[in-house]
Parts: structure tokens; C-alpha cells; sequence
């Protein structure tokens, strides 16, 4: 009868202890993030704003992929550009493709910004945000590198220095 | 459990108050008996206590139980001092606003966590143990009160009745006449008559005794399904803008919906239009201040095919719906409420091309403020570029224009203006109020001629799945409440004894409308109707003086 | 419409008026239960009832909704309410000395109503359902009966706290006493200004350091931020306070609390005792059990209407209109604590056997609770919930 009892009462605040912790872990502890580290990168296609030609991700594969996420107003994207600009010059031939996208701003002012910064890698517009949110992007900038495989390798948040770019696409050349 | 003997050789559990079997009062005093639960034991009083017992034990107790409860009470007392974080103004940073506003007292406020005392995790806790004691106060009473209701027998022991709150010996020549007539009353009077070796239990209401455990599951389910909100998938609240025109995905539909801005309707309430009673009061705030109704009329569509994200969706429609407050658009689970609206956002700027000195105006062009032009040609020789557009305008720390977001807020334009006059064309700033000529003073300039806005609809994106539970909750809380409170156990004793007949009475609550109904059913017979002791005890001594147990 | 509407709510109003004095020559005579006095009380207190009524429904016509929609008719709607509370429990229980106390109390509600703005005000889209008016009335309707547990433990404690000592209880009757006091010296300094047609225009600057406009009806003792006289030969305050405080009602606190010791030190002055000691005497007769039994009875019944108007309606509305049954504004918060206090008082009762002067005193507590949330909350901790 007393083992019977003991059994019961275990079983049932172990139930409660589990429902209460589990509402406990995923409100406090687990991060909220769309995607991540090791995740397959979402596909996406966007419209290069000069050229006009069409860039989907997934023909990109076999290539180490630089996703950034940029606006015109954000003072740190406008330190980093000229950089991955001079970057990607160096590796576009060793395998490395830079996308980046824009948060929806105007054509003109797009386009404005790719020639004042002279942008020699392609640069579409984000329309309504909706590849933004797709990758739970919160500020801006933040740029994806997405291995040869398909795999996101880092996400990095916020402004780079030029050394730890260079760092960080290294780490997606292709073998 | 551990158990004892009574005298009739029935083992009790440990704590039981009245024999199981023989309903002996186990101990001796001459006082009332605490009747809450029968006199059964409480499960969880035992002798050899685990951790498990322990932990049991403390949330077993209604005491513990009442304490939750207030500190619950004053934790949401004390949210309430000052605003909570989620509800600050969007302009507020919540980071510095309670020390900035309110100075100490906001920096201690803010440092024990109460500017978000309902989303902290103490608070969470408190509702959890609540939630706990819920469930183990319940179950450790429920099982043995159920047993002794269905089990208890007709004929109780003397000591049983004379310790009821109400009782009275009598005696009668006739007492099978009189047992009759009085349990013809009963039955009248709806109670279920139990007879055994001519003594009468008659009962009635004993459902209300279920009441409690009943809204306390509603309580418990209640809880359960706000713990669900926090599975993903079962909840969900998010937002979206949308202006006039415009074509937007619902987020949280995995890009299958999208939804249309036709118009955004504003209606206030005018005095020349309204009913005249309302014109003191409209007058009060203003006239064409208080909104009389605001909606917005959209096209629900639906995407048709499975297009990568960037592409341009092939849209079906499924329908138009105006969403008004009160009203939501429902589909697939989601519903879609109106909850903000922004009037009157500047869309376009229009310009014309004046001629300084004759006052001629070239143009008008028009500035589409979200997707501006490089190069507007008005005609033949007279021609405006746009060379640098910001559309929330402001001087940076260098002292150059800048922009401080993509939203046009405070649009500034450079415009080069190019007419045969001045083929070479002149470079303006414009922006609002503002006209800087860089250049020195220019022939030409760009003239304000006008501007487009649009509305805006703000909806609240939801879903929940977790409300069908909520309200399955509540609806069961407040039929065990109301079957608790609105109806009442009673029981009546009618006993031989030699030649005496024994009544006693007990009911769980109102003994003021019970000794009413008992005057009626033995008015005018010999058996007398049982009197309260209580009562009649405090008659005794002087002063006013309770009993208490 | 509105003008017959307002006659009949003046004219219950007198009628309650005049059913006190009944009831009070009720309690002089040595019968408890029927006697004469008590049934003209109790006949006069159901004819202004129905007047009230009508006012409530002719009001409803002339506005085309529920009047159930700003202070000023929520406070008489919950003072009409009382009175049908003390009604229905009369007729239970016969308890005459309740009358002698739930209709002044009643009064002085529906006369703290007549201080705010009486027009009627056309309904914002978002209170536009049924469901406000289900939740409103079905939530007024609950304090109400909660409102007569208060009455009788009042009425408790005033017999049973011994006033020939000075201790914790003696003070705490006392203050309860001193507030309702301050509330009837609120009304009556409000009313003869208004009366008066008092009124003082500021121009103040606000937290965004935007120009408004604030009309005083009481002169003003404390001014708004930055605030410029624009009346003159009114007075003019000699003190300013910042912009986040809201000057005006600052200023009617202000002079709540004056008109209050004022009045409380007229009346000490004049009965040389303490008021609870004055009504010592009046309630001398009254059965002990019996107000434990109504007060407890009123909560039972009680708790689960205001359950269901105050929190599962509300919760339903707020669903329908907000999308979130539940935000943890400071008007639900205090319902909640309302609610939570009231289980609590229920669980004592039970468990812990909380009866007779313990009882009382929660009961005084709990409708302190539920003034609180009306009064305070709804007009100095603002929401998305507040009324005026």
C-alpha cells in the first residue's frame, strides 16, 4: 500500500514538475531562432538591381555563399561595403559568390548607393522584407556564410573589420 | 497507510476523525465535529514521510494554499504601481525609463524585476505552485470524501449525533406514526429518504458537495491551457502593416496568404451628422475627434503554387472582407484583427519648376516617395533629375545630408534642374521648409505643388489554439463554482434510541435557510425540531463569545 | 428622453433619502422583523428602485446604447445595483438595520457619480459589442452583492469593537469611517462648485512638449506643468507639478482630502466621540450570527457573479476586441486581485474556520479592494481600460 502510494505521488509531480519546466525552458531558455548554425540555408532568388539578372541561391551550390543584409541608412553596412567589395574582387574567382540583399528601400536610392560604392557583386532589393524575415534577421547588418554544401557555416551579427572577413570566407572557400 | 483500531475493530487510517465503519468519533472531546470532510483522513497525514511525502504534504495544505494566493495577490498589486514594460509608450526606452522618470524609487522598481512582474519568472512560479496546489489539494481529499458519502450508512453512533450542530431528543407515543409523517414532509421537500431498522438519514444537495473539486479542475485545465500557449505552433501574435495599395504577405502563414489594402475607412463622429444627444459631448473632445468607426477593407488571397522566396507570387483571391474592431477576418486558423491604423502617410510630393523672376511654372512632377524616379522630363529642354534622395532626412555628424530610416518621414530631395536657360543645369536641396541653393543663387526652383498620402492598416495576426481549452476551463470552474455555492448539502438523522427519538442535523453552508425549512417540516409533530448548538451554547455564556474549533 | 431620465434618477435618489429615515425610526422600535416603520422603508426603497430603473432605460432609449459606458453611468448603474442587492438580502433575512446602512452608503455612490461629466458620449469603435454591456452589468451586479457583505461587516464591527480603548481596531473602523466621510466632503465641494459654474482655463506644456489646454472645475491648488493661468481673477496655484502627472486630478485628490478633514473634524467636533463610537449604540440589537450569515451569503453569492461578469466575460471581450483575453493592465490586474482576495476569504472561512470579526474585517477589506480598482485605477493608473 505504501510502496502503491509512493509510486502515485512520484508519478504525479513528476508530471507536474515536467510540464512546468518544459513551459519554464521554452519561455526563458530556449532562443527564439528561425534558423541556425548547420541549418540548410533557405533558397531564395533575387533580381540583380543594375543587371537585372536573376540569382537563386540554390544554383549557387558548390560555391561558398556570402549573404548580407544591408540598408542604405545603416551607418556600420556603409563602413563594411567597400571592404567586401575589395574582398570579393580577390575570391569571386576562387569559388565565393556574395549576395546581398536590400532591405526593401527605394530603386533609386539602391542603385545610387551601388555606384557612389562602385559595388561590383550583385545587389537586389528585399521586397517587403520578406527573405529578411524568412532568416529571422533582427539588425542590420548581418551576413550568413553559407558553405559549398548548402550549410550555413556562421552568422555573423553586426559590423565585421575587414580582417575577420576575410576570416570568415575563407572558411567557405571550396576545397 | 498506517492505520488504528476503533473500538468496534474497524481499522482507521491515521488522521480519520469518524470510525469508517461504525462512524465513532474517535476522540473525546464533547465539542462540535468538524464535518468538511466526513471525518475521513486526509491522505496524505502518515507516519513515515519520504521527500516525496513531504513535498506532497506542503501543497496539500490549504493554509500554504491561501498564502500562494496572497503573495500572488500583492506581487500584482505591486505591478501595478508603475507601468509595466510591454505597455511603456513605443517612444520610451524601457531600458532607462523607470530610472529616468521616477528617479530612485524607479531604479529599485526596475531592479527587483517589477517592471515586468507578470512575464518574470518568479511570477510564473506563483501561478505554477498555485496550479500544483490545485491539483494535490484536490486529490488528496477528493478520494476518501467520495468513499464516505457513498458508504456512510442510516444509523450513526450517539456520539455522531450529539456533536452535530444541530440536534434534539424527543420522545413520542406514537412513533411510527409520527416517523411517517415526517418522512412524507421530506420527501416533499425533495430529500431522498434512506430507512434501516426504522431510523431515517434523509438527504439532499449532496451533489453541491462535488462543487469545489469541480471548479478546481476547471481551475486546473484552465492553467494547463495557458502552459499549452508556450508549445510552438499553438500560439501565436504577431503584426503587420499594410498601406493603401499595397500587397502583403501574413506573417506566420508560411507566405500561403496575402492580403490586399483597398481602403482604410476613418469615420468620427460629427455633430451635423449625429444623434443630437450625443452633441455636449462631442463638442467636449472635439468636434470630428472621437472615432466612430475605423475598418479596413481587403482582399484575402491565397498563393497558388510553391514559388521561392524573392519571387514574385501568383496570387488567387478568395475573398473581400472589411475588418473592423470586434470583427476579425478568419481563415485557416489565423485571424486577423484590426487593431492600429496610421492616417494620412505622405506617399508622393508633387513639384513644379518655377521660374524665379516671371513666376512661370514648368511641370507639376510628381515624387513617388517610395520608389522616386532618377530622371523626370517635363518637356522638350526642360528636364529634373533627382540625384540624391533621403527620405528621413537629417544633417549627420560630418554636417551632410543623411537618412536616419528608409521610411519617408521627412523626405529631402537633391534635384538638378535643367532648362534651356540653364542648360547646364542648377543643383537645389529641398527639403520641407527647407531650400538650400549650394551653387549660389539659382533661376530656377523646385515649387511645392502638392501631396498624396494613403492610410495605413495596422492588424494583429493570430492564432490560437489553446482557447478552445481556456474556455473549456472556465465554463467547468464556474459550474463547480455555482454548484458549490448555490445549493447545499443537507442531512437529517432520525434515530430510535430506547424510547427516544434522536435528530440531528448538518448542512455544509447556510444553516439559517436550513433551520428554516426544518421549522416547516416538523411544525406541529411530537418530534421536535433539533436546535442549534451553537447558538444555544453562546446563549449560556455571556458576552457574545464564538465557537470556535 | 435624457431629460425624463434624469428626473427619475433625482427623484430615487430622494426616495432613498427619505427610506432611510424609515428605516432608522425602524431600528428605535423593539420589534425586529415587520414593523411599520420598516415596511414604509422597505416600499419607498422598491419605488425608488423602479424609478432608477427607469432611468436606466430611458436613458438606454434616448442614447440608442446601454448606459453603462462612462463613470458617471457605471457609478449610478453599481448604486443601483446595491440597492437591488439590499433588496433581494432583505427579503431573505428582514434585517432592518441593513437598510439604516446600504441606502445612505448607496447615496453616497450615486452622488460620487453625479461629479463627473453627465453627457452622453457616443461609443468608440472598439466598445461597440455586446459583450460591454454584458460585461459591465453582469460585473457591477457582483461587487454589488459583494457590496453587502461589506455593509453588514461594517456594521459588525462598529457593534462588536470595544470603543472604550484606543487600539489597532479602534483606528482602522475609524479610517474606514474618516474615508466615507472624505468622499461625502468630495461631493459636496465639488457639487457647489460646479453649482457655482466654476471653471479656470491652464494652457501647459505636456511630456512631448506639446501645448495642451486643461479646464478646472475646482480652483486650483496645484497647477500643470508649465501651466499659464488664461482665467483671470481665478485662483491661481502656487505650486506646479511635472508633466507626467496629471495636475487636475491631483488637484480634486487635493481638495478630497481637505474637504474630508474638514468635514470629519465638523462632525467629531459635534458628536465629541468617534463616529464608530456614536453608531455603537444604534446597532446594539443587531444578532451577531445573523450578519456573519448575511455577510457570508452575500460573498457566496456574490463571487461567482462577479466571476463570471468581472473576469470570464471580460475575457471574452477583450478576445473579440483586442485579440489578447488577458494583458495585465492595471483594471484587470486589480480584478484579478479582487478575485484572488475573495477566494482567499472563502478558503479562510472554511478551512481556517475565519468567522465572525475576521470575516467582517476581510469583508471591509475586500470592497476596499473593489473601490480601489474603480476609483483609483480607473482615473489615476491609466490603461487601456479606463473610463472618464
Amino acid at each position: 500500500m505504501k510502496k502503491n502510494r509512493l509510486i502515485v505521488r512520484t508519478a504525479i509531480l513528476a508530471i507536474l514538475i515536467a510540464a512546468i519546466g518544459y513551459t519554464f525552458y521554452i519561455n526563458f531558455f530556449k532562443k527564439d531562432e528561425v534558423i541556425a548554425v548547420n541549418d540548410n540555408a533557405i533558397n531564395f532568388e533575387i533580381k540583380d538591381i543594375n543587371t537585372k539578372k536573376t540569382y537563386t541561391l540554390s544554383d549557387q551550390k558548390g560555391k561558398g555563399v556570402v549573404i548580407n543584409f544591408w540598408g542604405s541608412w545603416c551607418d556600420p553596412c556603409k563602413h563594411e561595403m567597400p571592404f567586401i567589395n575589395k574582398v570579393y574582387q580577390e575570391y569571386k574567382d576562387r569559388g565565393i559568390q556574395i549576395l546581398a540583399l536590400n532591405a526593401n528601400e527605394s530603386p533609386f536610392v539602391v542603385s545610387k548607393f551601388v555606384s557612389d560604392y562602385g559595388l561590383t557583386f550583385p545587389v537586389g532589393i528585399d521586397k517587403d522584407q520578406n527573405i529578411l524575415d524568412l532568416y529571422g534577421v533582427g539588425p542590420l547588418p548581418t551576413t550568413f556564410f553559407v558553405s559549398p554544401n548548402g550549410k550555413i557555416k556562421r552568422i555573423k551579427i553586426g559590423e565585421m573589420t575587414e580582417e575577420s572577413f576575410r576570416e570568415y570566407v575563407k572558411e567557405i572557400l571550396p576545397n | 497507510m498506517e492505520n488504528f483500531k476503533c473500538e468496534c475493530g474497524h481499522m482507521n487510517p491515521i488522521g480519520t476523525v469518524i470510525c469508517e465503519s461504525c462512524g465513532k468519533p474517535q476522540d473525546d472531546n464533547s465539542n462540535l465535529l468538524d464535518m468538511k470532510y466526513e471525518g475521513t483522513a486526509r491522505r496524505s497525514i502518515v507516519k513515515n514521510k519520504t521527500i516525496i511525502d513531504k513535498i506532497w504534504n506542503f501543497f496539500s495544505s490549504v493554509k500554504i494554499a491561501i498564502v500562494i494566493i496572497l503573495i500572488t495577490l500583492i506581487a500584482s498589486a505591486l505591478g501595478t504601481i508603475l507601468p509595466q514594460r510591454d505597455l511603456l509608450p513605443p517612444t520610451a526606452n524601457p531600458d532607462t525609463f523607470y530610472k529616468d522618470t521616477y528617479g530612485v524609487f524607479g531604479q529599485i522598481y526596475d531592479w527587483l524585476g517589477l517592471d515586468n512582474t507578470f512575464q518574470s519568472w518568479w511570477f510564473m512560479l506563483l501561478i505554477s505552485s498555485i496550479g500544483v496546489s490545485l491539483v494535490i489539494c484536490s486529490l488528496d481529499r477528493i478520494i476518501p470524501l467520495y468513499r464516505a458519502l457513498k458508504n456512510q450508512r442510516v444509523t450513526r453512533h450517539t456520539n455522531f449525533l450529539k456533536r452535530q450542530r444541530l440536534f434534539k431528543i424527543s420522545s413520542t407515543k406514537n412513533e411510527e406514526e409520527q416517523l411517517n409523517l415526517v418522512k412524507n414532509r421530506l420527501e416533499k421537500k425533495k430529500y431522498k429518504v434512506r430507512e434501516e431498522n426504522g431510523n431515517l438519514l434523509a438527504e439532499k444537495g449532496r451533489f453541491s458537495r462535488w462543487g469545489p473539486y469541480v471548479n478546481h479542475i476547471g481551475l486546473i485545465i484552465f492553467l494547463f491551457g495557458v502552459l499549452l500557449r508556450y508549445v510552438p505552433g499553438m500560439y501565436m501574435d504577431k503584426a503587420m502593416w499594410v498601406q493603401e495599395g499595397q500587397t502583403k504577405e501574413v506573417p506566420g502563414s508560411n507566405g500561403s496568404y496575402y492580403v490586399q489594402l483597398h481602403k482604410f475607412i476613418f469615420e468620427t463622429y460629427d455633430v451635423k451628422t449625429e444623434n443630437k444627444i450625443f452633441r455636449k459631448s462631442i463638442e467636449r473632445v472635439g468636434n470630428d475627434r472621437i472615432p466612430k468607426n475605423y475598418q479596413a477593407n481587403v482582399t484575402l488571397y491565397k498563393r497558388v503554387g510553391n514559388p521561392i522566396p524573392g519571387e514574385d507570387p501568383k496570387l488567387k483571391k478568395v475573398k473581400d472582407y472589411s475588418i473592423k474592431v470586434n470583427e476579425p477576418l478568419q481563415f485557416n486558423g489565423i485571424s486577423l484583427y484590426q487593431v492600429d491604423y496610421r492616417l494620412n502617410e505622405m506617399t508622393a510630393f508633387s513639384f513644379d519648376l518655377m521660374n524665379k523672376k516671371t513666376g512661370e511654372l514648368f511641370g507639376p512632377i510628381k515624387v513617388d516617395l517610395s520608389n522616386p524616379k532618377a530622371i523626370y522630363q517635363i518637356k522638350p529642354g526642360y528636364k529634373v533629375e533627382l540625384k540624391s534622395y533621403f527620405p528621413d532626412f537629417y544633417f549627420n555628424k560630418a554636417g551632410e545630408p543623411d537618412t536616419r530610416t528608409k521610411n519617408p518621414n521627412n523626405p529631402a530631395f537633391v534635384f538638378k534642374m535643367t532648362t534651356p536657360e540653364t542648360p547646364q543645369g542648377e543643383v537645389a536641396f529641398v527639403a520641407i521648409r527647407q531650400n538650400i541653393e549650394p551653387n549660389g543663387q539659382n533661376k530656377y526652383k523646385m515649387a511645392f505643388a502638392g501631396l498624396e498620402t494613403k492610410n495605413s492598416t495596422g492588424l494583429s495576426v493570430n492564432k490560437d489554439y489553446t482557447l478552445w481549452v481556456l474556455s473549456i476551463g472556465g465554463a467547468i470552474f464556474m459550474i463547480g463554482l455555482i454548484q458549490g455555492m448555490y445549493w447545499y448539502h443537507r442531512r437529517i438523522w432520525i434515530q430510535r434510541q430506547n424510547d427516544e427519538i434522536w435528530v440531528a442535523g448538518f448542512t455544509n453552508k447556510n444553516y439559517y435557510g436550513f433551520k428554516q425549512e426544518l421549522k416547516k417540516i416538523f411544525n406541529d409533530t411530537d418530534i421536535l425540531m433539533p436546535e442549534d448548538q451553537v447558538l444555544d451554547k453562546k446563549s449560556i455564556n455571556t458576552g457574545g463569545e464564538h465557537v470556535s474549533n | 428622453m435624457y431629460q425624463i431620465s434624469s428626473n427619475l434618477l433625482f427623484f430615487s435618489f430622494i426616495t432613498y433619502l427619505i427610506a432611510t429615515f424609515f428605516f432608522g425610526g425602524a431600528i428605535k422600535s423593539q420589534k425586529e422583523g415587520k414593523n411599520k416603520s420598516a415596511m414604509i422603508g422597505i416600499t419607498i426603497t422598491i419605488i425608488g428602485f423602479i424609478s432608477n430603473l427607469g432611468y436606466f432605460v430611458t436613458r438606454w432609449i434616448a442614447a440608442g446604447q446601454a448606459p453603462v459606458n462612462n463613470m458617471f453611468e457605471f457609478v449610478t448603474f453599481f448604486g443601483m445595483m446595491i440597492i437591488g442587492a439590499f433588496i433581494l438580502i432583505y427579503f431573505i433575512y428582514r434585517l432592518n438595520i441593513l437598510g439604516l446602512f446600504a441606502l445612505p452608503i448607496a447615496i453616497i455612490i450615486i452622488a460620487y457619480a453625479s461629479v463627473f461629466p453627465r453627457e452622453i458620449k457616443p461609443l468608440v469603435p472598439s466598445l461597440k459589442s455586446y459583450w460591454l454591456q454584458i460585461h459591465v452589468t453582469t460585473a457591477a451586479l457582483g461587487e454589488a452583492i459583494l457590496a453587502v457583505s461589506f455593509i453588514v461587516g461594517l456594521i459588525y464591527l462598529i457593534k462588536n469593537i470595544d470603543q472604550k480603548v484606543r487600539n489597532k481596531k479602534t483606528f482602522w473602523l475609524e479610517a474606514v469611517l474618516y474615508f466615507i466621510v472624505t468622499v461625502i466632503g468630495f461631493v459636496i465641494i465639488s457639487t457647489a462648485f460646479s453649482i457655482s459654474g466654476y471653471e479656470a482655463d491652464y494652457k501647459w506644456i505636456d511630456k512631448n512638449g506639446m501645448e495642451q489646454k486643461a479646464v478646472y472645475n475646482l480652483p486650483s491648488l496645484v497647477a500643470p506643468h508649465k501651466g499659464e493661468l488664461l482665467t483671470k481673477d481665478k485662483l491661481e496655484a502656487p505650486f506646479e507639478v511635472p508633466a507626467l502627472i496629471n495636475a487636475k486630478k491631483l488637484n480634486s485628490v487635493i481638495w478630497s482630502i481637505l474637504a474630508g478633514a474638514v468635514l470629519y473634524g465638523i462632525i467629531r467636533l459635534i458628536i465629541r466621540k468617534r463616529i464608530g463610537a456614536f453608531l455603537q449604540p444604534f446597532v446594539q440589537k443587531v444578532d451577531d450570527d445573523l450578519m456573519d450569515e448575511i455577510g457570508y451569503r452575500s460573498v457566496a453569492i456574490g463571487f461567482p457573479v462577479f466571476t463570471l461578469g468581472g473576469l470570464i466575460f471580460a475575457m471574452i471581450w477583450a478576445q473579440i476586441a483586442w485579440t489578447k483575453f488577458w494583458s495585465w493592465d492595471p483594471k484587470e490586474d486589480w480584478a484579478l486581485i479582487t478575485w484572488l482576495f475573495y477566494a482567499a476569504y472563502l478558503h479562510l472561512r472554511f478551512n481556517r474556520n475565519w468567522t465572525g470579526e475576521k470575516s467582517a474585517w476581510l469583508a471591509v477589506i475586500g470592497f476596499a479592494i473593489i473601490m480601489f480598482n474603480l476609483v483609483a485605477v480607473n482615473l489615476i493608473i491609466a490603461g487601456l481600460h479606463s473610463y472618464a
